[in-house]
C-alpha cells in the first residue's frame, strides 16, 4: 500500500525526471538528489526524506518517453517509489526493469494526490475511491530478468553459465 | 509468411529461418555504440563481473563504438573525469572504433557511425542514446537502450530477450514544394502518429519520395522516428545507400541489401503526399504538437540553433547559408550553428558556409550535442524562446524549464534568424 505523491499527464519526459544538466552525474548512488529537479516542491520533500518509501507516482500515457538516459530510472528507484501509469515508453520500460524499478501498466488508473493505492497482482485498487483497475503484464520476454532482480544479476549468471559450458 | 526488414535482420542475427512480430529472440550485436555514457556503461560491466572470478573483457572489442559528443570539450570537472576515466577503458582494451574531442574525426556519434562506414545494411546497430534510431537510414536494424544493458552486450555480445517489434509501413509519395523537405515530412509524421503511436514498433519507409531521398534525409527521418516512440525506423536499402557507403564512408567489401518480402505484414500503412506539404513546427512541449508553419508565424525568436544529429549536415548548413547570404541575423536574437561532425566542419569551412554564418552575425560552435539537451552551452534565460532544427522540445529540453523550444527545418530556422520571429521561408527566405 502506498499514497500517491505525485500526478502527472501524459508524455513526461526523461527531461522532466531528470534534466540533462546533470547527465555527467550517472552512479546510480548518486542520481537520487536530481529527481525531478525541477519540480522543485517534490524534488525538495524527496531530499528532505518527507516522502515514505513505497510512494506512488501515477502518470498518464507513455511516462519516460524521449532520451535513453538510466539515470531516469535509477533516480526513481533509489528513493524507492512505485510507478504506476497508464502506458510506458519502451526504453525507460527496460531501463526500470533491468534496475529493479518498480512500475505497473495500468491503462485505466484513476487516482489523485493523496489517494491510498494498492498494487497486487493484475490490479490497481484505489482504497479512497474505492476503485479497481486491471493492470497489464510486463512484457513476458524480459521476466526472467525481473526474476533475477534486475539485469546485472541476470547477466551474471548468464556469463557463468557459458563458462560453465567452455 | 512474408517478413519485413526488421523481422529478416532478427531472424538472421539470432539465427533463426524466421521470425514474426512479437517472437522472443537474442540477436547477436554488430555494432555498439556509446557516447559519454559509458562512463556508467563501465560501472555497470565491471559489476556484472564482481564475485564471478571472470575477467571483465567485453565480448568482441571490434564491434564497440565510442563517440565523445554530449558535453565536448568537457564544460567541468566531472565531465572531464568521465572522459579520462572512458579513455582509460579504451585504451586499456585496445577500442579501436573511438573517437575523442578531435577537429579531424570527432563529431556527433548519430554521424560519425554512418560516415565511418560502421554501419552496413541488415546489421543490428544498438546504442546508449535514444537516437539511434537514425542508422535504420542505412538499412540496418538500430535502436536505443540504457546503459546497464549495454554492459549486457558487452558481456555476452546479444541483446537479451527482444521482442521482435511490429512494423508500420510508410509510403510517401510526391515531390517536396520548394523549401520544404525530410524534417517537415518527419514532424508532420510524428504529428500524425502522435508521441507514443508507434511504441515498440518500427518505421519502415517506402515510396518514390524516399527512393528519390539522399542519406542525409532518411537520416532525419530515422533519427526522428523515436519521437513517435518507434523503436527504430528503417529505410530498405538501394542504389543511394551503396553510393553513400562506398563515396563517404570508404566501404570496399560487399554490401548485401536485406529488402522486405513482397507479402510481409505490416501492422498498419500510412500513405503521405508530400507535394502540397507545408513547412512544420513542433510547438512546446512535446514533438507531436505539429502546426503548419503559418499558424505560430510571427512569434519572436531569442536564440535559433542549427545543428545536431538530426539536422547539422553540409546540406543542411548549405541550405541556411543560402538564406542568410548577404543579410543579418535580426538584432534581438542569438543564431548558433554546430555542425554535426569534424567532417562537415571542414566542409562548410571549404565551401564558404561558416564564413557566411559568420559574417551574418551568427555563432559557429564545434560540432556536439551541447544546446539540444541543455548540457553544454546555449541554454536560454527565463521566458525566452529557441527555434531550433533539433529533435526535441520537451520542457526543460534546452537547459531551462522557464523557457520553450519550436522545432523546425533548417530553411524556416534560418529565414526566422533574418526576420528575429517565426517566418515561412517561402515567403520570408528566398
Amino acid at each position: 500500500m502506498g499514497k500517491v505523491v505525485l500526478k502527472l499527464g501524459k508524455d513526461i519526459s526523461t527531461d522532466d525526471i531528470y534534466p540533462g544538466r546533470f547527465m555527467a552525474t550517472v552512479l546510480p548512488t548518486e542520481t537520487p538528489q536530481f529527481c525531478f529537479f525541477d519540480r522543485t516542491e517534490f524534488n525538495a520533500a524527496l531530499k528532505a526524506k518527507a516522502v515514505p518509501p513505497g510512494s506512488v507516482i501515477v502518470a498518464d500515457e507513455n511516462f519516460g518517453c524521449g532520451s535513453s538516459r538510466e539515470q531516469a530510472a535509477s533516480t526513481i528507484r533509489g528513493h524507492e517509489l512505485v510507478v504506476v501509469a497508464r502506458s510506458i515508453a519502451r526504453i525507460f520500460l527496460q531501463n526500470a526493469i533491468n534496475l529493479g524499478l518498480n512500475i505497473v501498466i495500468c491503462p485505466a488508473i484513476e487516482a489523485e494526490e493523496g489517494d491510498e493505492l494498492e498494487v497486487a497482482p493484475g490490479r490497481v485498487r484505489n482504497l479512497t475511491s474505492g476503485k479497481e483497475f486491471a493492470t497489464e503484464p510486463l512484457p513476458p520476454a524480459r521476466q526472467a530478468i525481473i526474476d533475477a532482480g534486475g539485469l546485472i544479476a541476470y547477466t551474471r549468471k548468464r556469463v557463468l553459465e557459458s563458462a560453465a559450458h567452455k | 509468411m512474408g517478413m519485413t526488414v526488421v523481422e529478416k535482420i532478427l531472424a538472421r542475427a539470432a539465427g533463426r529461418p524466421a521470425v514474426k512480430a512479437m517472437d522472443v529472440v537474442e540477436p547477436r550485436v554488430d555494432l555498439a555504440m556509446s557516447h559519454e555514457n559509458a562512463t556508467l556503461v563501465i560501472n555497470q560491466f565491471k559489476e556484472i563481473y564482481e564475485g564471478t572470478g571472470r575477467e571483465a573483457k567485453p565480448w568482441d572489442l571490434s564491434r564497440i563504438a565510442i563517440i565523445f559528443d554530449h558535453r565536448v570539450p568537457a564544460e567541468g570537472p566531472k565531465t572531464a573525469s568521465n572522459h579520462k576515466l572512458v579513455r582509460g577503458f579504451v585504451a586499456q582494451h585496445g577500442i579501436a572504433k573511438f573517437h575523442d574531442i578531435r577537429g579531424d574525426r570527432g563529431g556527433i556519434c548519430h554521424q560519425v557511425l554512418p560516415e565511418f562506414g560502421y554501419v552496413r545494411p541488415g546489421s543490428v546497430v544498438i546504442g546508449t542514446d535514444s537516437h539511434t534510431t537514425s542508422h535504420g537510414a542505412l538499412g540496418a536494424f538500430s535502436f536505443g537502450i540504457g546503459a546497464t544493458e549495454m554492459a549486457s552486450i558487452w558481456a555476452l555480445g546479444v541483446a537479451l530477450n527482444i521482442e521482435v517489434p511490429p512494423t508500420i509501413k510508410i509510403v510517401v509519395k510526391g515531390s517536396f514544394p520548394k523549401h520544404v523537405g525530410p524534417k517537415d515530412l518527419i514532424l508532420h509524421i510524428i504529428g500524425k502518429l502522435t508521441a507514443q503511436g508507434a511504441n515498440f514498433r518500427v518505421l519502415e519507409f517506402h515510396g518514390e519520395t524516399i527512393r528519390k531521398m539522399s542519406t542525409s534525409g532518411r537520416l532525419v527521418l530515422c533519427n526522428m522516428s523515436v519521437e513517435a516512440g518507434a523503436t527504430s525506423g528503417i529505410v530498405p536499402a538501394d542504389d543511394e545507400t551503396e553510393s553513400y557507403l562506398r563515396e563517404e564512408a570508404g566501404v570496399t567489401e560487399k554490401i548485401e541489401r536485406v529488402l522486405p518480402d513482397a507479402d510481409a505484414v505490416y501492422e498498419r500503412v500510412v500513405e503521405i503526399d508530400v507535394s502540397k506539404l507545408e513547412p512544420q513546427i513542433a510547438c512546446p512541449h512535446t514533438v507531436d504538437n505539429v502546426k503548419p508553419v503559418g499558424e505560430v508565424a510571427g512569434t519572436a525568436v531569442n536564440q535559433v540553433v542549427i545543428g545536431s544529429c538530426t539536422n547539422g549536415r553540409l546540406d543542411d548548413l548549405a541550405t541556411a547559408a543560402a538564406i542568410l547570404k548577404g543579410r543579418k541575423v535580426a538584432d534581438g536574437t542569438r543564431m548558433l550553428v554546430f555542425p554535426a561532425s569534424a567532417r562537415i566542419y571542414s566542409q562548410a569551412l571549404e565551401a564558404g558556409y561558416l564564413a557566411e554564418f559568420m559574417r551574418a552575425g551568427a555563432v559557429v560552435m564545434n560540432p556536439g550535442c551541447g544546446p539540444c539537451l541543455g548540457v553544454h552551452q546555449g541554454a536560454l534565460g527565463d521566458g525566452e524562446v529557441a527555434l531550433a532544427t533539433t529533435n526535441r522540445n520537451f520542457k526543460g529540453r534546452m537547459g531551462n524549464p522557464k523557457s520553450a523550444v519550436y522545432l523546425c527545418s533548417p530553411a524556416v530556422a534560418a529565414a526566422s534568424a533574418v526576420a528575429g520571429v517565426i517566418t515561412d521561408p517561402r515567403t520570408g527566405g528566398r
